[in-house]
């Protein structure tokens, strides 16, 4: 699903280049639950917003579903986003003025579905993440759980092949943390590419897979207890 | 074209963040609204103007004859020049397209009889065509007619105030009044905005009154309109070239002030369109200086917003939208809130020039408005304003990376 060879990006910081990923090696199978670890500035953002064609890289190949990614205007990298990406953020990311509902049906405006399709279609996956009471709530009358889990059920809405997901506990107390990673677990369960981007060691635990980041190269890459149950 | 989706989500924008789209909109509005106030009470002004020299036609010439003051080709200082039917056979005839309408004139002061009622006025024997030059409104009746001319028939039409002395309250039309011994029969009244003194006059048709006073030929005055066509300058050009072979064909000399005269209102019309020009020119620069304040402050707005919202547009490219989309929805936003507002503030600045239009006279503001071209015109500026104030940092917020949009706070 995801393949990245000999992945390179630097930052200008004023006239010094920050070398962020020093040549990064990754394999995802469709169906991987994997999560990348790393302290802060380990590369680990970078590598998700390069992933989810929030960013360009320097140097390397990325391939996403078989596909090379190259030179990627925005008309296209926009049409690959909506077709196979969902996100999940940190801070969520939720458009203030749009309730709950509109915000997890605005990607399927962008796909052209029509306003009554759409609606159903979002409104089955609020109820999906267990939020269909709160569908015309604003985001700003929701919890933190509540609406990372809004956000989570706006990325599935397009049924994309892989859902990427920065630090998406990194708002929430421990209780929700854990129905949050139980969410992602079951959409993995289903058969969706999770990738998750987490500094907490229990948060990774819960995948199965975990990456290990430092100074933008890969230090380990494991399969979790959970990981190799499965594999077994 | 019409997509009603993108429609909904712009309604949603501009309802959820009303402070924001009631600023950009108040802008505009109040552009509008300035522009609508100023450049209607310049037109008011120009107006006043207008209708101080308009008492008579704009482009009318008049010719008369009066005693020659040099003595010229053997004639004696001091000769009567007299016009006779061939100097309007001629000149009717020499400038056929320079002239609009022309009509001989003879006028006499006489007494007017009707019942017990007496009074002098002066008696005009014209052509049907000097209804042109007076600028007259036929209250009652009809003005003279080519069918009066021809058959010289004994008719009149009299001045408002030749009705109220009189006819008292009534009605003068189809009553005959009696003209130094001749009866008349009353056919039309008029009014005239030159005021009472051009109400008193009484008209009858040239060749009834030529018959009248000797039967020669004889006449006093020309009145003439020129073509409208003309500039002028071209105007100005004709009339004293239609003077010059006048004092030719009667033997005055070209030097003599007096013994033909002509007035030609284009020579007052060069002077008031100068400073009718000068006037058009301050409220343009009135105009388009409001107009311009309205571009940048709407420019203003538009970038703040984008750049408000670059953390949303962040969010709606990460889930798929297109940069066109982006750039799309914001435009059209922008030129949503332009023309709606642009509108109110017309509505606004008409209705208030309208109410208060009456009570501006006595500034010289006379029935203050705009016209219809110059109110499209600039709302459209406007709209198009709106258009490329949010088409550029549209464009520079949908060529963001994503990642930088989502990351600005």
């Amino acid at each position: 699903m995801i393949r990245i060879e000999k992945l390179h990006k630097s930052y200008p910081i004023g006239k010094e280049k920050l070398h962020v990923l020093k040549g990064i090696d990754l394999h995802i199978k469709e169906g991987e639950f994997v999560s990348i670890m790393g302290s802060s500035g380990s590369g680990k953002s970078t590598l998700l917003n390069i992933v989810g064609l929030l960013d360009e890289h320097d140097e390397g190949n990325y391939y996403l579903n078989g596909e090379l990614i190259k030179d990627l205007n925005e008309k296209k990298a926009a049409i690959l986003r909506n077709k196979f990406l969902g996100f999940v953020f940190q801070s969520f990311n939720l458009i203030s003025y749009k309730t709950a509902l509109e915000n997890v049906a605005l990607p399927l405006y962008y796909k052209g579905v029509n306003r009554k399709e759409r609606l159903e279609i979002a409104m089955e996956y609020l109820d999906k993440v267990g939020l269909k009471a709160w569908a015309n709530h604003l985001p700003n009358e929701l919890s933190g759980g509540q609406k990372q889990r809004v956000a989570i059920a706006r990325a599935l809405v397009t049924k994309p092949k892989v859902v990427l997901a920065d630090e998406p506990t990194g708002a929430l107390d421990s209780t929700t943390t854990d129905s949050v990673m139980d969410l992602l677990r079951d959409i993995n369960n289903e058969g969706m590419t999770v990738f998750v981007i987490t500094h907490e060691e229990e948060v990774a635990e819960q995948t199965k897979r975990i990456v290990r980041l430092k100074d933008g190269l890969i230090i380990s890459d494991e399969l979790t207890s959970t990981g190799k149950a499965k594999a077994v | 074209m019409f997509d009603l989706d993108r429609w909904r989500e712009i309604f949603q924008s501009i309802g959820k963040n009303k402070l924001r789209s009631a600023l950009s909109g108040f802008t505009v509005a109040f552009a509008i609204l300035l522009f609508t106030l100023l450049f209607g009470m310049g037109n008011g002004l120009q107006n006043t103007f207008k209708n101080e020299f308009a008492k008579d036609a704009m482009n009318s010439i008049y010719i008369w004859s009066n005693y020659t003051t040099i003595a010229y080709k053997g004639n004696q200082i001091g000769r009567r020049v007299q016009f006779k039917n061939d100097d309007f056979t001629f000149l009717k005839e020499t400038y056929g397209d320079k002239i609009q309408t022309i009509s001989p004139k003879i006028q006499r002061s006489s007494e007017v009889v009707y019942k017990s009622e007496k009074d002098t006025y002066s008696v005009r024997g014209v052509y049907p065509d000097y209804y042109v030059l007076e600028s007259a409104e036929m209250m009652d009746g009809r003005f003279l007619n080519f069918r009066d001319i021809n058959e010289k028939n004994k008719v009149v039409v009299i001045g408002r105030m030749v009705e109220k002395d009189l006819f008292g309250q009534l009605s003068a039309l189809g009553k005959q009044i009696n003209i130094e011994g001749i009866i008349y029969q009353i056919i039309g009244v008029f009014s005239d905005p030159g005021g009472d003194s051009d109400e008193r006059y009484i008209y009858t048709p040239f060749t009834t009154m030529q018959t009248m006073y000797g039967n020669n030929g004889y006449l006093d005055e020309f009145g003439i309109t020129y073509n409208p066509d003309l500039s002028i300058d071209e105007a100005i050009a004709f009339g004293n070239k239609m003077l010059r072979e006048l004092k030719e064909k009667h033997n005055v000399s070209p030097n003599d002030q007096r013994g033909i005269g002509l007035n030609n209102y284009a020579t007052n019309n060069k002077e008031v369109s100068g400073i009718m020009g000068g006037l058009s020119i301050l409220i343009l620069v009135i105009g388009f200086g409001t107009l311009k304040a309205g571009v940048v402050g709407i420019s203003n707005i538009m970038v703040y917003i984008v750049k408000e919202r670059t953390k949303e547009l962040g969010i709606r490219k990460a889930v798929g939208a297109t940069p066109n989309a982006i750039v799309a929805m914001i435009i059209q936003e922008a030129v949503f809130i332009t023309a709606i507002s642009g509108y109110l503030g017309l509505i606004i600045g008409v209705g208030i020039l309208e109410l208060a239009g009456p009570s501006l006279e006595k500034y010289f503001i006379l029935n203050p408005g705009v016209s219809q071209p110059v109110v499209i015109g600039a709302t459209l500026t406007l709209i198009i304003a709106g258009l490329i104030a949010g088409y550029l940092p549209a464009k520079k917020a949908a060529s963001i990376k994503p990642v930088v949009a989502l990351n600005s706070d």
